[in-house]
């Protein structure tokens, strides 16, 4: 009787239930500790939504990238160089069709040109990232010589910022239908399993007759796109263009895709989890404030409590195995 | 009209040195058609040109008579070619349903069908008699079902011509029977066959025709009714030594000597709990059994891979605790593992690199560093002592045969002085060349009066070289026998067939 018990727990897959587990504790420990501050007001929480927003939407790409056994550097600097290409459109032209095609254009190509240096020469998408997000962000600072250029469309700044539908922010609306195609995507388009494959067995895939170089690329150009459409948010949220945006973003993606349960060797994923990751990490980021903890306490502890939560989940992993 | 559904002509293709020199590959319809040779010889290479996998330089290919090009793995699919990997090609973090549809999902307005996809799998998985559930995540699976899985999948695919690699090198005997009995069935259905093995009795039992290929040409080619073994281990080896070596020549050592080893009680998990053996100085002893009975584990444990949850170790009558690696290599110890190209050897590096390895740390000059000019005396020696073949010690190890390959792990143990090898499959994938010397070598080892634990499921390989063979099943020991009792490889394969 024993044993049928252990081998019933051991089948559930802790790794993949991890970040909601971990998700309810945290959110039920700060609305303990922290009730008091203000954590459980319906304007917190949405705000933590709202400043979550432009994480969320990047990883969502990023779940497909990791998914397939890649990792996308570029990201952070993506949104920062389309943040400029957007404000200085309209600035000029003024016009906000010019503004979205020109910035998701250069997003896509961003991540056409990442996909193909990995596919056809063979670079690791780690290194050639690496190197790529450096071009994007020495790109954003050079086009204005750092100066921040301000966006005066209303219209612009409220569809994609500042704007709220029946009291939800326009932000939140954004993600939830930047989830609501990945989670299709993922989960029930053969480009979902192709994905997985690819980063599960790439060999078995390539056998199986999925085409695992078009795979990838368009992970990577679905990643520049979702970073650049990031960046539309980020500009719009604070009325201007600056080359600074999302500085650092690409681990904070990279962190909520793994705490959401997507294995950084490719093969496994969620989009939903990816959601909870982002999420979870904006929660505890406000947390701290609400703490009053100084920035450079925050920082010491965001890292430990991602540690600690891939710690755990990796953990949960190896319980599976054995 | 040929009657061929598939032949291949004067196929020719060299990597710097000609691999494949004209070689004729005819098959029938719904034919098993066994392609033999020791590694080297050319089989992988010409079953990748069929597959798609390489270009060929010369030849021609037809499929029912009509003029081919198969230049991509979707060609050959096109034609209703599949090969089954000797390394499984399954995604193992999907589910079998999943997998038997990569890469032809079927879909409605672009979404995945998933119920019906199932439903399809298990249809398929019910017309093989394969007993699994479609939602099972494949790397939930054994190894053996993985690969019926794999064959289920060409099979939903509608391949007409299935190339198998090794089918069996992983699979229990039982395991060994379904698939046969699978592979009788989709022959009765029109299916036919590419079967590559180095167990000519699974071939002699199973194929219809045989090739043989040498050196990159064929040297036989006909129906296997009138063949015994001598006769493709003769065109094997271009008429030179038979396999004699595989005869058992009794040893003398001290039977009641000291024990080098002496094992009590050993726990390892749940399954296997209460392994007690003894080894002596000078002997060969051997572990029977099928997969899963615990032969690995047992190996494992010993060199500190796997926790020992219980029993105890004597060596050279003092009890020792092993608790890593490092500690069994330093005790004396040395395991030539299972899975060579996993566990055995850093494939990207080279011959020599490997080979050190385990001695490195103790091949210091100046106190730290390498000591290159000793190192490159010292493989130099491994090469012709083992009969390496390489055209250099700086070459790297995957561009080596598999059976200089685990030479390689082998002198790289031998190179510590070892008090006492274990040996886990060390013939698998080995030609019959190579296999021969590396039983020799662990007579050799034994001569020395050290002990070998050697693991193997070719039973003609333990009744050649063993003086004791322990035989286990489902965890226990069920079975000791000296080999001087055993009078047939019958008895062997009755006793691990036993489960009590």
């Amino acid at each position: 009787m024993q044993s049928k018990k252990n081998h019933r727990i051991n089948e559930i897959p802790w790794d993949k239930y991890m970040v909601y587990i971990i998700f309810m504790i945290v959110f039920v420990l700060f609305a303990i500790f922290l009730g008091g501050q203000g954590f459980l007001n319906s304007n917190n929480l949405m705000n933590i939504l709202r400043q979550t927003a432009m994480i969320s939407v990047m990883a969502v790409a990023a779940t497909f990238v990791m998914a397939a056994g890649q990792i996308d550097l570029t990201v952070g600097a993506v949104s920062a160089m389309t943040a400029m290409f957007v404000s200085l459109i309209l600035a000029s032209v003024n016009s906000i069709v010019l503004a979205l095609l020109s910035g998701l254009g250069f997003g896509c190509m961003v991540g056409l040109v990442n996909g193909l240096m990995v596919t056809k020469l063979g670079l690791p998408a780690f290194l050639a990232t690496m190197g790529m997000m450096q071009v994007v962000r020495g790109g954003a600072m050079w086009i204005t010589d750092t100066a921040a250029v301000p966006i005066d469309n209303v219209l612009f700044n409220t569809m994609f910022g500042i704007g709220n539908v029946g009291g939800i922010s326009v932000l939140i609306l954004w993600t939830i239908l930047f989830y609501v195609v990945g989670i299709i995507l993922f989960n029930k388009t053969s480009f979902g399993r192709h994905t997985l494959a690819t980063g599960g067995n790439e060999m078995a895939a390539k056998y199986s007759g999925v085409n695992t170089a078009k795979v990838k690329i368009i992970a990577f150009v679905m990643s520049g796109g979702f970073a650049a459409f990031a960046g539309i948010m980020y500009a719009a949220r604070m009325q201007a263009g600056r080359y600074s945006y999302g500085e650092g973003d690409e681990m904070s993606v990279i962190a909520a895709v793994v705490l959401g349960g997507t294995s950084m060797s490719g093969g496994t994923g969620s989009v939903v989890g990816a959601l909870f990751g982002s999420i979870l990490m904006g929660m505890i980021n406000n947390a701290l404030i609400l703490a009053g903890l100084s920035s450079a306490q925050q920082t010491i502890v965001k890292g430990l409590i991602i540690l600690f939560a891939v710690a755990i989940s990796n953990v949960a992993q190896k319980m599976k195995k054995n | 009209m040929s009657g061929y559904i598939l032949e291949m002509k004067g196929i020719k293709k060299s990597f710097a040195v000609p691999v494949l020199k004209g070689v004729d590959f005819p098959l029938k319809q719904g034919e098993v058609h066994a392609l033999v040779g020791g590694n080297g010889a050319g089989k992988s290479t010409l079953m990748k040109i069929m597959t798609g996998v390489y270009a060929k330089d010369a030849g021609d290919i037809y499929v029912n008579d009509a003029k081919v090009e198969i230049n991509s793995t979707h060609d050959a699919k096109d034609n209703g070619i599949a090969m089954i990997f000797q390394e499984l090609s399954l995604v193992s973090t999907m589910t079998v349903a999943e997998n038997i549809f990569l890469g032809e999902e079927i879909t409605k307005a672009g979404m995945r069908q998933t119920a019906y996809m199932n439903q399809k799998a298990s249809e398929v998985l019910q017309k093989l008699e394969i007993n699994v559930k479609p939602q099972t995540k494949v790397g939930a699976l054994s190894v053996g079902m993985s690969q019926m899985i794999e064959i289920a999948k060409a099979v939903a695919k509608e391949a007409r011509i299935l190339v198998l690699d090794e089918p069996t090198a992983s699979l229990s005997d039982s395991e060994t029977k379904q698939l046969f009995r699978m592979i009788r069935d989709l022959q009765a259905k029109g299916v036919s066959m590419v079967y590559i093995s180095h167990r000519m009795n699974e071939i002699l039992e199973i194929a219809d025709s045989i090739t043989i290929l040498r050196d990159g040409g064929v040297v036989h080619t006909g129906e296997t009714k009138n063949m015994e073994l001598d006769d493709i281990i003769l065109h094997m080896l271009g008429g030179g030594e038979s396999d004699k070596k595989f005869d058992w020549k009794e040893r003398a050592y001290d039977k009641d000597g000291k024990d080098i080893l002496k094992v009590s009680n050993l726990k390892v998990n749940e399954k296997i709990k209460d392994i007690s053996f003894s080894l002596k100085k000078g002997e060969i002893l051997g572990f029977a059994g099928l997969m899963g009975s615990g032969r690995t584990e047992i190996l494992e444990t010993l060199f500190g891979i796997r926790k020992k949850l219980g029993g105890t170790v004597r060596l050279n009558g003092a009890d020792i605790e092993i608790k890593s690696t490092r500690q069994a290599v330093k005790a004396g110890l040395a395991l030539v593992p299972e899975d060579r190209r996993k566990q055995g050897l850093v494939l990207i590096h080279s011959l020599k690199e490997n080979a050190i390895l385990p001695k490195v740390r103790q091949m210091v000059k100046s106190k730290f560093l390498v000591d290159e000019k000793a190192a490159n005396a010292m493989v130099k020696g491994n090469v012709e002592s083992l009969s390496i073949v390489t055209d250099s010690i700086d070459k790297r190890i995957n561009l080596l045969s598999g059976g200089n390959q685990q030479k390689v792990v082998i002198a790289k143990w031998l190179n510590m002085k070892p008090e006492i090898i274990m040996l886990d499959e060390p013939t698998a994938g080995v030609d019959i060349g190579a296999k021969a010397e590396i039983i020799d070598l662990m007579r050799m080892f034994a001569e020395e009066k050290k002990g070998v634990l050697f693991v193997s499921s070719e039973l003609t390989e333990l009744m050649a070289v063993c003086d004791r063979i322990i035989v286990l099943y489902d965890g226990k020991i069920t079975g000791e026998i000296e080999r001087k009792e055993l009078k047939a490889e019958e008895d062997l394969q009755y006793a691990i067939q036993k489960k009590s």
